[in-house]
């Protein structure tokens, strides 16, 4: 990655678990760190300006737009991407599972985004009423399903991170 | 209709009506995997060693005299490669036409780069070609182009004038007729005259656009990747437009993240990568950004109609009268003049209708040039035939549904052949029975109820109401498709498919209707799409036809291969084809179905080459087949909408919406439902948000996602689906009709009378999208 001229720093970001160092220009985005630098394409660019939420992933354990943050911001902290939600044995998230039982994606290419802000979600609100999760997901555009099914998913997906054991 | 090329063998008998085993079952899809774990393979996923990134410079002006370029600045900054301007593509002819060819059209196609005249804003006149994205964006910004600036023309509707030297702003004018119009209109009970517009918006897809070219000496062949739609066409077109052997040229299609008509066609910038991949010797990748994907992308939709209706006293069209202004843009770009052809040819509908004639003025604009989304020349015409009919039953105090059974094309009329034409095929509306379903629709709302309940709530001051829509869908559109569908030493099928995806699910659809006809688990199929070099042939994923041609391909072609395995094992088994069955992938004879005897696998590896049984034969078991068909197929629905509008804000908030759709068999109903929700959500952004606006000198008023407003969560109510299979198309063996555009075609027409009815208003809405401004204005005029 050329700097264009500008300045770089070393950074060291853990991004689902790994250390990941690297010098980075000062000026590229988290987004393209993790695409280009990391080569985890999984997080989709939609807009670059903020408002689609394709590019969203967990900074902390928190929802962010990977295309408005630089990679230098993200030095020191943990990173969760898309590639980190399944299990270690490979196993999906029930959220996953249950956006594949719902046909909660199409073409698939918002769903990252919609996948980590949904995990962010449910951490704070393990059990969402419908309203709720419209609201919480209502950052995140879909051109695809018209939304209802990512909803069913949702409520299927935050029964079994509870436990609740009804998922199918 | 269907014919077997190689052996003239009688058509297979048509699959019953119903959910099978598999064909109608809500599976799981197969694309699933990849996507939910972040393994895709969009456009910007693909890279290559040594690859150069491609910035296109745009024209900043809708319309001028291009007068020069200086790069110089650009091409002294470090990791610049090169810059081209139009100088350096002069050789390479223009975007061609693949749909709807007119005469005349030819001197308004695009070329790759702008010369001489730039015609809107973001049109390309530079191509940089950096060592990476972020160089190649700022090397873009120091490319100058001196232009003088012409006025720019932005009404379609407006007198036709000069829009270039020699050539007018009319490019054609689209008529068809049938009938005596004129002696309908001096027969008229009651005329009625409607003067409504469409504004422009467009598929927009969540992933922009994107194209990365390498050429491999080695093999001498250049390959295309992340192309969507239409692989086969492109890979033809690029090769004539570049000068190579067909066969030298192969495009690939990872991911798609959705289509929509837009993504796929062909582009100025697929070809300047491909250029750029051939002269500069390093693979070149090029993707968009949002803003360009917003000027520079196919724009659709943007239609004026001044059209009237004759009727008698009883409401009955006896003729209808539809001039048509449709705002193209600069250019005409690979569909020709196909939307403005479809919207001439399908307006009538669901209607019978005596008489009609339409003239479609296909005008040229300085914006950006437009083509086909999803339910093209539809959702316009569902728009202003179903407001016709609402105006019409308003004049004569008839009550909209009655006015619509009057009119609506009874079942033992079908198929119902209309004196017109369509997309180059005659309009033949081949089953249905539309008062069935209606009554369906009517009642899953409880329409009667509704209404009750809805005169209650505005008696109490709430600005509500309900509107309903009837409309005829098109899908299937041939002429051909063929699937090749063969079974390797392990079991596992392979699935080849000259369609492509667009992330509707076509692996999954495809793989249902082999699995049904072969006996296999859906999941042993891999299903190859979108690929030039593993299929001679195929006419692609769009206008809803996937399903049809390519699932009816793929249903003979694993018949066939069904049969071939038979006859072997019953060669095996000493025994006859009939007596045997497969289940599961496993030979079983009907009598005896809990001894499996063989697996498919096994015969695969009897089928090889080398075997003694297959000595003189083509080897493998396997089975390429055909589908042809020369007329589409007609799906149809009612859309049924209830709102709410705010009378402080405008906000229209849609409270319930059903969609009724007869695709006549759903082969996964759950993707179906999924189609129809999606492609609502898309005409409720049409009916109420989207739009690309200008200023009065061109400049695109709508190039980021805070002012071209795509619905999110918060603006679309969960829909209500009913698929109906009343009226199997008599058209291919497995009944069916395409199923991706009904959702979005009459969601303008629907919430349009919902709002005349919250507002007491008949024939208030005369324009979409019914924007919060539009909104205040109609509650303004209706307080007065």
């Amino acid at each position: 990655m050329s700097d264009g001229g500008c300045a770089s720093r070393s950074i060291a970001v853990t991004v689902n678990g790994s250390v990941c160092r690297a010098e980075a220009p000062v000026r590229l985005t988290l987004s393209d760190f993790l695409r280009q630098t990391l080569h985890l394409t999984g997080t989709h660019l939609g807009c670059e300006h903020g408002v689609c939420g394709a590019c969203t992933v967990l900074v902390d354990g928190r929802a962010m737009r990977s295309c408005l943050m630089l990679a230098v911001q993200a030095d020191g902290h943990q990173v969760t991407t898309i590639e980190g939600l399944a299990a270690p044995d490979g196993s999906l998230h029930p959220l996953q599972a249950a956006f594949c039982r719902h046909h909660g994606l199409q073409c698939g290419f918002c769903t990252p985004g919609l996948l980590t802000t949904l995990v962010e979600f449910l951490k704070d609100c393990p059990d969402p009423t419908a309203a709720e999760i419209r609201e919480a997901i209502s950052g995140n555009i879909c051109r695809c399903t018209g939304y209802d099914s990512i909803v069913a998913a949702t409520i299927e997906a935050a029964r079994a991170l509870r436990g609740d054991g009804t998922t199918p | 209709m269907q014919r077997d090329r190689r052996s003239d063998a009688p058509a297979p008998p048509g699959l019953p009506p119903g959910p099978r085993a598999v064909i109608g079952q809500s599976l799981p899809r197969l694309e699933d995997g990849p996507l939910l774990r972040g393994q895709g393979l969009f456009a910007a996923d693909v890279n290559f060693p040594r690859q150069v990134t491609m910035r296109v410079v745009r024209s900043p002006l809708a319309h001028g005299r291009l007068v020069s370029i200086d790069a110089a600045a650009a091409l002294a900054m470090p990791g610049v490669v090169a810059v081209w301007t139009g100088a350096d593509t002069a050789a390479i002819p223009p975007i061609p036409f693949r749909a709807t060819r007119v005469r005349g059209l030819e001197p308004y196609c695009q070329p790759i780069l702008a010369r001489e005249r730039v015609r809107y804003v973001g049109e390309p006149i530079a191509a940089v070609f950096a060592e990476d994205a972020y160089v190649a964006e700022d090397a873009a910004d120091l490319v100058s182009a001196e232009i003088d600036p012409l006025p720019a023309h932005l009404d379609a509707a407006a007198p036709p004038g000069e829009f270039l030297p020699g050539l007018g702003t009319e490019a054609t004018v689209v008529r068809k007729e049938y009938g005596d119009v004129e002696a309908a209109f001096r027969a008229a009970h009651a005329i009625v005259a409607l003067d409504l517009s469409v504004g422009r918006h467009s598929g927009v897809p969540l992933e922009t656009r994107g194209a990365v070219a390498r050429y491999d000496a080695a093999r001498d062949v250049l390959e295309l990747h992340g192309t969507a739609k239409k692989q086969h066409w492109n890979r033809d077109e690029i090769a004539r437009l570049i000068g190579r052997p067909t066969h030298g040229v192969h495009l690939f299609e990872g991911h798609v993240g959705g289509g929509f008509g837009v993504r796929g066609e062909l582009y100025p910038e697929d070809v300047l990568v491909c250029l750029g991949a051939l002269r500069l010797q390093r693979p070149v990748k090029w993707v968009e950004d949002r803003r360009e994907h917003l000027v520079a992308a196919n724009h659709s939709r943007q239609q004026r109609h001044r059209i009237r209706a004759a009727v008698d006293a009883e409401g009955r069209l006896l003729a209808i009268d539809n001039v048509f202004f449709h705002d193209q843009g600069a250019y005409v770009r690979t569909h020709g003049a196909r939307v403005a052809d479809m919207a001439a040819g399908l307006l009538p509908g669901p209607y019978r209708l005596p008489a009609y004639r339409v003239a479609g003025h296909f005008r040229l604009t300085n914006k950006t040039p437009a083509a086909t989304y999803r339910a093209p020349g539809r959702f316009e015409t569902s728009f202003v035939r179903e407001r016709l009919m609402d105006a019409i039953a308003a004049r004569l105090g008839l009550d909209p549904v009655e006015l619509r059974r009057r009119n609506l094309i009874g079942r033992d009329e079908m198929p119902y052949a209309r004196p017109v034409d369509a997309l180059g095929v005659d309009v033949v509306l081949d089953s249905g029975d539309y008062h069935a379903l209606l009554d369906r629709a009517l009642a899953r709302f409880d329409w009667a109820g509704t209404q009750a309940r809805l005169a209650d709530r505005r008696a109490r001051g709430e600005c509500v109401g309900a509107g309903l829509a009837f409309f005829v869908e098109k899908s299937g559109l041939g002429p051909a498709d063929g699937v090749r569908v063969s079974v390797d030493a392990t079991g596992s099928v392979e699935l080849v498919t000259g369609a492509a995806s667009v992330g509707q699910g076509v692996e999954t659809v495809l793989a249902q209707i082999c699995a049904e006809a072969l006996g296999i688990d859906y999941r042993r199929i891999r299903v190859v799409r979108g690929r030039t070099d593993r299929i001679e042939f195929g006419n692609g994923a769009h206008a809803s036809r996937v399903t049809v041609m390519s699932g009816s391909a793929t249903y003979l072609a694993a018949l066939a291969v069904r049969a071939m395995a038979l006859e072997t094992a019953a060669m095996e088994l000493q025994t006859t084809a009939e007596a045997l069955t497969i289940r599961d992938g496993r030979i079983l004879r009907i009598a005896r179905p809990d001894e499996p005897l063989m697996a498919l696998g096994d015969i695969a590896r009897q089928m090889g080459p080398n075997s003694p049984l297959m000595r003189g034969r083509t080897p493998g078991l396997t089975a390429e087949r055909w589908f042809y068909s020369d007329h589409m197929t007609y799906p149809y629905g009612a859309h049924l909408a209830q709102l709410r509008i705010d009378r402080d804000t405008g906000e229209v908030r849609v409270e319930r919406y059903l969609v009724a759709y007869d695709i006549g068999r759903a082969i996964n109903p759950m993707l179906v439902e999924g189609q129809i929700a999606g492609g609502f959500a898309q005409g409720l952004g049409g009916a109420l948000f989207e739009e690309f606006r200008y200023d009065d000198e061109g400049q695109p008023l709508s190039t980021t996602f805070a002012d071209y407003l795509i619905p999110t969560m918060a603006e679309v109510p969960p829909v209500e689906v009913l698929i109906a299979e009343d009226a199997p198309s008599p058209l291919n063996p497995l009944g069916v009709k395409g199923a991706g555009e009904g959702g979005t075609n009459a969601v303008g027409a629907a919430i349009a009378a919902a709002v005349d009815d919250a507002l007491g208003r008949p024939g208030a809405v005369t324009r979409l999208p019914i924007a919060p401004r539009t909104m205040r204005r109609l509650l303004a005029e209706t307080a007065r």
